[in-house]
């Protein structure tokens, strides 16, 4: 008599897990709504969020000239308003003639090199942060829209498998904490599910502006890993899967952090 | 121009209370944090933050290296005439910025 009621019980339990445990399925949050009022206020005013400094710098830079050909973004893009709209909802992307995908970073650099006649802006530089913010402020309250250009597929395999990997002194990979303990605490602080849909984030910890790659490294470090050199291929395997797996979520750069 | 954004009111009612915010581009640095060489990296930090309308003093606040980096003021004034709101930060190696906005009061 009992027993069938038991069954059922924990099935629901189970259940229940399981929907848990499938963060990249329809529950998904951003880590906006993990925080506490105060800064998802300050995120949500543009007077009050950090991050619109970064954004009013890359405005700035964006009409100054650099490199030998003396032209500005401006100058070949115009108004990013219209040019740079949905542009960082959908990299990573392998651009036109090239081979490997590029973040929107990269992208940024790939311009300056071929187009600017210029030198890449170093990573994490003031510079390039706050043009990828300007950038990416572009396609704010835009959804996550990766491009199905059919290449991009064994990469993102590629990158759900670095995901999933056991890595570091910990042994721990990305998925046993965002995906299987999304949610629950980490020595106080709420696991987030770990979807890119604020970069570059202003994060209080840091007092600056920060690329994904910088989140990425830090984790890394956290589960006592060597974290990948800057110019690894392996940071934009992941943030191809980490875009795929956010597909349709809200963009809202620059994102504030704790 | 420094990097500042600020918020206020273009127009307010005489005699009302309006809020000015202000947020400026600024490390901060406290003078306490060894540098990736072991020394100390020099403290470079926002000593002072001033607000006059029309010419009057209406804010001042001393800041020390216990506030984080791109402080962020908000503070609140009676608007008894129109004009121009000066914010003016001062600090470590001849950091000055002003900024100047104006409120129109009807």
């Amino acid at each position: 008599m009992m027993w069938p009621r038991v069954v059922l019980c924990l099935s629901a339990v189970f259940a229940s897990s399981l929907g848990l445990a499938q963060v990249g399925g329809e529950g998904r949050h951003s880590g906006y709504r993990d925080m506490g009022e105060a800064l998802q206020k300050m995120q949500d005013d543009d007077a009050a969020n950090p991050g619109m400094l970064f954004v009013q710098l890359g405005r700035g830079l964006w009409g100054k000239a650099a490199g030998t050909s003396g032209k500005s973004c401006a100058d070949c893009h115009g108004d990013a308003a219209g040019s740079m709209k949905g542009v960082a909802a959908r990299y990573p992307a392998i651009p036109a003639g090239a081979e490997a995908p590029v973040d929107l970073e990269g992208r940024i650099n790939l311009c300056r090199t071929a187009n600017q006649g210029a030198d890449r802006l170093p990573p994490e530089s003031r510079e390039l942060l706050a043009l990828a913010a300007y950038v990416g402020h572009q396609s704010r309250g835009m959804a996550i829209a990766p491009p199905d250009d059919p290449r991009l597929a064994p990469l993102r395999t590629r990158g759900k498998e670095l995901w999933t990997a056991r890595q570091g002194q910990l042994n721990l990979s990305c998925a046993i904490c965002h995906d299987d303990n999304a949610g629950k605490k980490l020595a106080g602080v709420t696991i987030p599910e770990a979807h890119p849909t604020g970069y570059p984030i202003y994060r209080l910890e840091w007092q600056t502006l920060g690329s994904l790659k910088r989140r990425l490294r830090n984790c890394l470090v956290g589960i006592r890993a060597e974290a990948y050199a800057f110019d690894a291929a392996e940071y934009v395997l992941l943030e191809l899967f980490l875009m795929e797996r956010a597909r349709g979520m809200m963009l809202e750069t620059p994102a504030v952090r704790p | 121009m420094a990097n500042v954004l600020v918020n206020a009111p273009k127009t307010a009612k005489r005699g009302a209370i309006v809020e000015i915010k202000a947020l400026i581009l600024h490390p901060m640095e406290t003078g306490f944090r060894p540098g990736p060489n072991g020394r100390i990296i020099p403290r470079n930090i926002i000593e002072r933050f001033t607000a006059s309308w029309n010419g009057v003093e209406i804010f001042d606040m001393e800041m020390s290296p216990a506030i984080a980096a791109n402080p962020f003021v908000s503070f609140f004034a009676v608007a008894t005439e129109g004009g121009t709101v000066e914010l003016r930060w001062t600090g470590d190696e001849g950091f000055v910025v002003e900024e100047r906005i104006a409120i129109a009061v009807e």
